[in-house]
């Protein structure tokens, strides 16, 4: 268990089985429909990055597929099983904007293995090499909420990371950072994917999608627009609404002539 | 009328001259509100940290009582606990009428409404931040609530001291139940209540004057641990 | 670092609770349902002691108005009852609440008033043509107004002098709802004439320039009784140590105690146990 967090030397696993996937998948607001029938799979290993324009429903997409809230219609399968809390625990998400716990660092780190009933030898264990990876060993004993953005995130990572989940949620996890914090970020996302952990991050940066990603999934008023590989829709997209995003235009269905922002 | 100044050398002479009366008059005010207020805690807290972190039908309505409760008219405690503890009362076989026992009970009854209702807030603001985190961690309710409680908890000295706050400066519910018996039940407030009652007037504002420095002590103590803790972010 | 703040600040609690605590719990005492006034006259710090150092026993005073002290005690919450209300006291032993009804000691009721004295009392003893007096000038007059002995005998007095005082409530007629403190702490701050009984008047700290106007009625004598509450009625009554009280307050002892009580050398309570 502990290597796995260290261990860069295996995994790219051989067979593509699914993971996670989603059929029918919508969800209701206020009379508004905002995620409309997506169907998706997730495959084991891979790194899928989620795309669109703000408001499309990426963030809303990725915490229905983690069972934050819960969808109006359709259904998401783990591991062909239901979503349940067993399946919640061998998932975890970082935020956009990390939530830190009133604690310190290392609190911060034990509590997600407390809530896991990881105790004793193994937890001091597993809380070290969490700290090394995310190079905070000397800020351990730091209230977390004094650390800057990007010792925040790095923390928020650890604390993803320190319970070996199979799948790892990112919502953004660097819109707010500088580069070179960014960098340690994407660095550890790299090093959660040679451990084996199935990445799917929502980003605004096409240079961290190609960068990081497998599959590309682009998103447009709550449905799919287009679907796969990154490389592929980065650089010949087919939809129009990938097409004017990616160009840095403003997509509107209804009229043709779509402005240069 | 006497001088303020005149009230403040009587209050001065009074803590410099450790009268054991007085001592003993203080620190029984002490362990009364502090008994009280630890238990209105143990109570509260929970309680309020319920209500604040979960959505359950009639919420709404706990809430409204419990901000409602907070309003108790102290006499109205004070008689109830009479009533209750009195020796024709359905408790009355236990004897605690005009013991400190007594006072604790209705003071706690005082002071919990307040600790529940103020936690109940604090913790729905904390709930708010955490509650998408605590639900990817996996996090079940009992570790939300004790989890939100130790996070919350410089906020919750606050509360603490606004019951403390309530009991120490409360006169009406202890004198009914207490009886203000000299060297049992009497402490700061009814004693006040005695000397003016006496026309010992500048006796008993010299009495309040202590009581004052002592909520004084005690807010500049929690507050001091409170500003540590805001510098680590920690409130 | 902060938890061990919280652990130093929990400790500090429990330590003050502890040091606070009592000092050996006193089991053998017995609890007296008494009147304000007798607690503000300071007789009962001169009397116990006394008492306790002789047989051992303490004696725990709650001072409440007679109405009061009276109800409690019929709810069985009290070994002893020592109030100043005949007629009321009667009716207790009458309802089985209480043994045996026996008179201690006297005091007298005076009435003070503000040195103006607008309605022209003072120096007068004959506490009808006072109140008539008092009446009929309209000058403000603060009553207790709660069901106390004094209010009670306030009230007979009143009767006597055939001044209705439920018409001038509110009016010139003002009651304060409150013990004897509190009303001549209320009355003397809006001029106003007061019926109290001597030792309060005495032993009262916020006389200002009051002085007594009027005294020396018989009329105005207050009888005080003690009783012992009923043990066959309310079974937690601690009828031996409770009837020990009473014997020694009765005694030749006991009565020479409270003759010698006094206050800047005058005598506040008359003994008259038969």
């Amino acid at each position: 268990m502990s290597e796995a967090l260290i261990d860069i030397t295996n995994h790219k696993p051989a067979a593509r089985e699914t993971l996670l996937s989603a059929q029918g998948l919508c969800f209701d607001a206020r009379g508004q429909r905002l995620i409309d029938s997506v169907n998706l799979e997730v495959a084991t290993g891979r790194c899928t990055v989620i795309m669109g324009a703000n408001g499309s429903g990426k963030s809303l997409l990725l915490r229905l597929l983690h069972g934050l809230i819960t969808p109006s219609a359709g259904t998401i399968n783990w591991r062909g099983g239901s979503l349940d809390h067993v399946a919640r625990l061998q998932q975890a998400m970082v935020f956009q904007r990390p939530v830190m716990l009133r604690r310190s660092v290392a609190a911060n780190l034990r509590f997600a293995l407390k809530v896991r009933g990881v105790h004793g030898a193994e937890r001091k264990t597993r809380e070290a090499e969490a700290l090394a990876l995310a190079k905070l060993e000397n800020l351990k004993d730091k209230p977390a909420r004094v650390l800057s953005g990007g010792e925040q995130q790095r923390l928020a990572m650890a604390r993803a990371l320190i319970s070996t989940p199979a799948l790892l949620f990112l919502d953004e996890p660097t819109a707010s950072l500088d580069p070179a914090s960014s960098l340690a970020i994407e660095r550890l996302i790299e090093t959660a994917r040679e451990n084996g952990t199935t990445i799917v991050l929502v980003t605004h940066d096409a240079g961290q999608a190609r960068r990081l990603g497998d599959d590309l999934l682009f998103l447009h008023n709550g449905q799919i627009a287009e679907a796969g590989p990154v490389t592929r829709i980065l650089e010949a997209p087919q939809s129009e609404a990938a097409q004017a995003w990616l160009g840095g235009r403003i997509f509107v269905p209804d009229n043709p002539k779509s402005e240069t922002i | 009328m006497d001088s303020f100044s005149g009230i403040l050398m009587e209050a001065i002479e009074l803590i410099l001259s450790w009268d054991s009366d007085v001592i003993e008059i203080i620190m029984l005010s002490l362990r009364v509100t502090l008994c009280a207020v630890l238990l209105a805690c143990v109570i509260g807290l929970p309680l309020g940290a319920i209500v604040g972190a979960f959505r359950f039908p009639m919420r709404t309505g706990v809430v409204v009582v419990m901000n409602t409760l907070m309003g108790l008219p102290p006499v109205v405690v004070g008689l109830l606990v009479y009533l209750m503890l009195s020796a024709s009362g359905p408790m009355g076989v236990l004897g605690l009428l005009y013991t400190p026992t007594a006072m604790i009970i209705a003071q706690t009854i005082l002071v919990t409404p307040i600790v529940a209702a103020l936690t109940r807030q604090v913790i729905e603001d904390l709930n708010l931040e955490y509650s998408e985190q605590f639900a990817s961690l996996g996090v079940r309710p009992i570790e939300r609530i004790f989890a939100l409680l130790w996070d919350a908890r410089y906020s919750l000295l606050t509360v603490a001291l606004a019951g403390f706050g309530r009991a120490v400066a409360e006169v009406g519910a202890v004198i009914i139940v207490g009886g203000n018996i000299n060297h049992v039940t009497r402490v700061m407030t009814t004693t006040i209540a005695l000397e003016t009652s006496k026309g010992n007037l500048q006796l008993a504002l010299a009495l309040g004057l202590i009581l004052l420095l002592i909520a004084v002590v005690v807010n500049i103590l929690l507050m001091a641990i409170r500003g540590t803790a805001a510098r680590a972010a920690y409130v | 670092m902060f938890r061990r703040n919280f652990i130093a600040l929990a400790t500090a609690g429990l330590f003050a609770l502890g040091v606070a605590g009592p000092a050996a719990a006193q089991d053998d005492f017995i609890i007296v349902q008494s009147t304000t006034s007798t607690q503000n006259s300071g007789l009962f710090d001169y009397m116990l002691p006394m008492f306790q150092k002789e047989t051992g026993i303490e004696v725990r005073v709650v001072a409440v108005g007679t109405g009061q002290a009276i109800k409690n005690a019929a709810n069985g919450d009290g070994d002893v009852l020592f109030v100043h209300a005949k007629a009321s006291e009667e009716q207790f032993v009458a309802d089985g609440d209480g043994v045996e009804r026996s008179d201690v000691m006297y005091n007298d009721f005076v009435i003070v008033g503000p040195p103006s004295d607008p309605a022209g009392v003072a120096g007068m003893s004959d506490v009808a043509a006072a109140m008539v007096k008092i009446s009929d000038a309209g000058a403000a007059f603060a009553s207790r107004g709660d069901d106390s002995g004094t209010h009670k005998a306030e009230l007979r007095l009143w009767k006597d002098a055939g001044v209705d005082v439920a018409a001038a409530s509110g009016g010139w007629y003002r009651e304060t709802g409150s013990g004897m403190g509190g009303t001549l702490n209320t009355g003397t701050g809006m001029d106003a004439y007061i019926m109290t009984d001597r030792a309060t008047w005495i032993s009262f700290g916020n006389k200002g320039d009051y002085q007594i106007a009027v005294e020396g009625d018989a009329k105005m004598f207050n009888q005080y009784g003690i009783i012992l509450v009923n043990p066959e009625k309310h079974s937690n009554v601690k009828a031996e140590q409770g009837q020990k009280f009473i014997d020694w307050v009765l005694s030749e002892a006991g009565q020479a105690v409270i003759a010698d009580y006094k206050i800047d050398g005058q005598q506040l309570f008359f003994p008259n146990a038969k």
